[in-house]
C-alpha cells in the first residue's frame, strides 16, 4: 500500500487530504487512522474532520490558525501542520483497535420491505435467498453522510444488486434498509429516496440527545440479522422505553 | 424580552453560527446563511455573536414584542416596520411592549436577521441553537416558526438599561448612529461573486471552464438554504466520469449531470459526489446568500491567496465595526 497523500484546498477554510484512489479497506483504514490522529492532536484553529471513502476534509478557522509570519498563506500553514501529523502517523503506526461488529436487526419484506420481491425478481432468486445473502456477511461502514447517521456501505453481493427506482419515493420511513447497485444502507430519518427498500430496523440510527449522536460511525463493521414482526415490535418498544 | 409570532411568513427559523464537530456523523452545519449580518445584529444588541437570532426569509412575517427591549435588524431590507413607521436597520432599536414588527416588502437581499438583546432562549442541540430542518431538531422545536409561537430571550447582559418611556416620542427609540450595511444586492442588480477553480475544474471541458467565468447565471426559484440552483450555459466534463463522494464546503459550486451548477449553502449535506467546478471565496459568501431568486450573477476568478487576503481584510474591518459598536452601546 502506498503511503502517499496529497492536499488540496477546499475553499479558503478547508483542506482536503487525498489518501488513496479507489474504494478499498486499506484506503479506508488510512482515512480512519488519519482522522483519529488529527482529532487527537488538533492544531489551533482546527474545527472538524469529515472523512469519506478516499479523503479526509479538515475544516479550520483561518483567523485562529497561527501563522509564523504574515507572508504565509493560511492554507500552507495548515498543510504543514497536517504533514507533521502524517509523520507521527508513519513513525507510530498503531493499528486501530478491532471493534465489535454492530448487530442490526432487520424485519425483511412485507410493509417494511416493499421492494424485497422486486430485488428477488430482478436477480431471479427467491425473497428468502435475498435475505440470506444480505444478512450473510459483515459490511464495513466506509463513511457517514447524506443524512445524519446514514452509513455508506459497499460490497453487497452481485446476486442481490438492484438498480435504483426509476422515480424516487417522496417519503422513506426512518429505519428503512435499502439496496442501490451493490450498496446497502439504512435511512436514519424520513427522507425522499430512490433505493429499493427490503426491510426495516427498529434501531434509531440518529439520536441527537446522545454522544455520539449516531448509532454507526465510519470504520465500524455491521451485520444485518433477520427478525420477525414480533421481535421488531418488541425491540421497538424497548428502544422507546430506554 | 418575549415575542409572539403573529404571521409566520415564508420561512423564519432560529439560527446561530452553526453546528460544528458533527460532520463525520452526517450532521450538517446549518446556521445563519448570512453570518456577517447575523453577527452584526448580535453585536448591536450587546450579544455574543453566536447568540441565537431569527433568520427571516422574504416577506410576510410579523411578531409582537411582549416587553420593552432592544432589538436590531440587519441583512436584506425586507421593509421592517412598527405600525406605519419604518424601523431603521443596522442599529439598536428600543421597542415598547405591544409593538408589532412587520416585514412586508423586499427591497434588497432576501434574508433579514432580527437579534433581541440577550439572545433567543432555545435549548442547544449538539452544541448549537441552529434549526436543522430536515432532522427536525434544534432552534425552535426543530421547525420554522408558526403563528402563535412564543419565544423568549435570555436576560440581557450588556444592554440591560431601559429607556425612559417619556423620551420615546414615536413608535420606538433608536440612537442616531448606525453601522454601514454589508453588501446587500438590490432587487434586479447583477452581482459578481469571486471564486476559485474547484477541485475538479480541470475535468470540465474548455468551453465550460470559459463559460463558467465569463457568462451570467440566473438564480432558479427552487434555491433554498441547502443550495442555490443556477441556470446558465451548459457545463460538461471532458469525459463522463463518476466520482467517489467526498466532503463539500460552504460555497462549493458543484455540477450535476444536467450541467447546471448548484452553490452549496448553510444546509448543504456533508458529502457530495458531483464534480466541483469552483469554490466561492469566503468574503463573498454573505453576498451570495442575499441573492434573490430570479436574479443574475457572474463568477470572477481569483486565486486562493487573494481569497485569503480578502477574508483577512474583511475580518479586520469587522473587528473595527465591532469595537465601535461596543463603545457606542456603552453610551446608549
Amino acid at each position: 500500500m502506498s503511503n502517499s497523500y496529497s492536499m488540496h484546498p477546499l475553499g479558503d477554510a478547508a483542506v482536503l487530504v487525498q489518501l488513496g484512489d479507489g474504494i478499498s479497506d486499506a484506503v479506508h483504514q488510512r482515512v480512519v487512522d488519519f482522522t483519529q490522529r488529527v482529532e487527537r492532536n488538533p492544531f489551533r484553529g482546527f474545527i472538524e474532520c469529515v472523512p469519506s471513502f478516499t479523503t479526509v476534509s479538515i475544516y479550520y478557522d483561518p483567523l485562529t490558525v497561527q501563522k509564523p509570519d504574515d507572508s504565509n498563506s493560511t492554507f500552507d500553514v495548515v498543510c504543514s501542520l497536517l504533514q507533521e501529523r502524517f509523520k507521527a502517523d508513519e513513525e507510530d503506526g498503531n493499528p486501530l483497535s478491532i471493534q465489535d461488529v454492530v448487530d442490526i436487526p432487520v424485519c425483511y419484506g412485507g410493509d417494511y420491505g416493499p421492494d424485497l420481491e422486486i430485488v428477488a425478481e430482478h436477480n431471479g432468486i427467491t425473497a428468502d435467498e435475498v435475505i440470506r445473502l444480505h444478512s450473510g456477511q459483515d459490511y464495513l461502514v466506509y463513511a457517514i453522510g447524506f443524512a445524519p447517521g446514514f452509513p455508506y456501505i459497499g460490497g453487497v453481493p452481485e446476486r442481490i444488486a438492484a438498480p435504483r427506482k426509476p422515480t424516487p419515493r417522496p417519503r422513506i420511513p426512518a429505519g428503512s434498509v435499502g439496496i442501490a447497485g451493490t450498496q446497502t444502507g439504512i435511512y436514519p430519518i424520513e427522507t425522499p429516496g430512490g433505493w429499493q427498500i427490503i426491510g426495516r430496523t427498529p434501531l434509531a440510527l440518529f439520536r441527537p440527545d446522545r454522544q455520539p449522536p449516531t448509532l454507526l460511525q465510519g470504520g465500524q463493521y455491521i451485520r444485518f440479522r433477520p427478525i420477525d414482526r414480533a421481535e421488531y415490535d418488541r425491540l421497538r418498544e424497548v428502544k422507546l422505553c430506554d | 424580552m418575549r415575542l409572539t409570532v403573529l404571521k409566520p411568513g415564508l420561512l423564519v427559523t432560529v439560527q446561530d453560527l452553526g453546528r460544528f464537530g458533527y460532520g463525520k456523523y452526517g450532521v450538517i452545519t446549518s446556521g445563519a446563511m448570512d453570518k456577517e449580518s447575523h453577527r452584526i445584529a448580535n453585536w448591536l444588541v450587546g450579544n455574543p455573536e453566536e447568540a441565537a437570532a431569527l433568520e427571516i426569509t422574504w416577506s410576510g412575517f410579523s411578531l409582537r414584542m411582549e416587553e420593552d427591549g432592544w432589538i436590531a435588524v440587519t441583512g436584506g431590507d425586507l421593509s421592517p416596520r412598527i405600525g406605519d413607521t419604518p424601523v431603521p436597520m443596522w442599529r439598536p432599536v428600543y421597542v415598547r411592549r405591544d409593538s408589532v414588527l412587520t416585514f412586508q416588502q423586499v427591497r434588497s437581499g432576501c434574508r433579514a436577521y432580527l437579534a433581541v438583546s440577550g439572545g433567543l432562549n432555545v435549548p442547544k442541540v449538539m452544541d448549537s441553537r441552529s434549526t436543522y430542518l430536515r432532522a427536525g431538531i434544534g432552534g425552535w422545536e426543530g421547525r420554522p416558526l408558526h403563528a402563535g409561537d412564543r419565544l423568549s430571550a435570555y436576560p440581557s447582559r450588556l444592554l440591560n438599561r431601559s429607556v425612559d418611556r417619556s423620551t420615546i416620542t414615536g413608535a420606538f427609540y433608536a440612537p442616531r448612529w448606525s453601522v454601514l450595511p454589508g453588501k446587500i444586492p438590490a432587487s434586479g442588480q447583477e452581482v459578481t461573486v469571486r471564486a476559485m477553480p474547484g477541485r475538479q475544474y480541470e475535468d470540465f471541458d474548455e468551453v465550460s471552464r470559459h463559460a463558467f467565468f465569463h457568462q451570467p447565471f440566473k438564480i432558479r426559484p427552487e434555491s433554498d438554504r441547502m443550495g442555490y440552483r443556477l441556470a446558465g450555459p451548459d457545463l460538461g466534463l471532458t469525459l463522463p466520469k463518476e466520482y467517489v463522494s467526498e466532503a463539500v464546503a460552504l460555497g462549493t459550486v458543484q455540477v450535476p449531470a444536467d450541467g447546471q451548477p448548484i452553490i452549496l449553502m448553510a444546509d448543504r449535506q456533508t458529502l457530495g459526489g458531483y464534480p466541483k467546478i469552483a469554490q466561492i471565496a469566503s468574503v463573498d459568501i454573505p453576498l451570495t446568500t442575499q441573492l434573490q431568486p430570479g436574479g443574475t450573477l457572474r463568477f470572477k476568478e481569483i486565486t486562493l491567496r487573494e481569497a485569503e487576503c480578502l477574508r483577512d481584510e474583511r475580518e479586520r474591518e469587522l473587528s473595527i465595526i465591532r469595537a465601535m459598536i461596543q463603545r457606542k452601546i456603552e453610551e446608549v
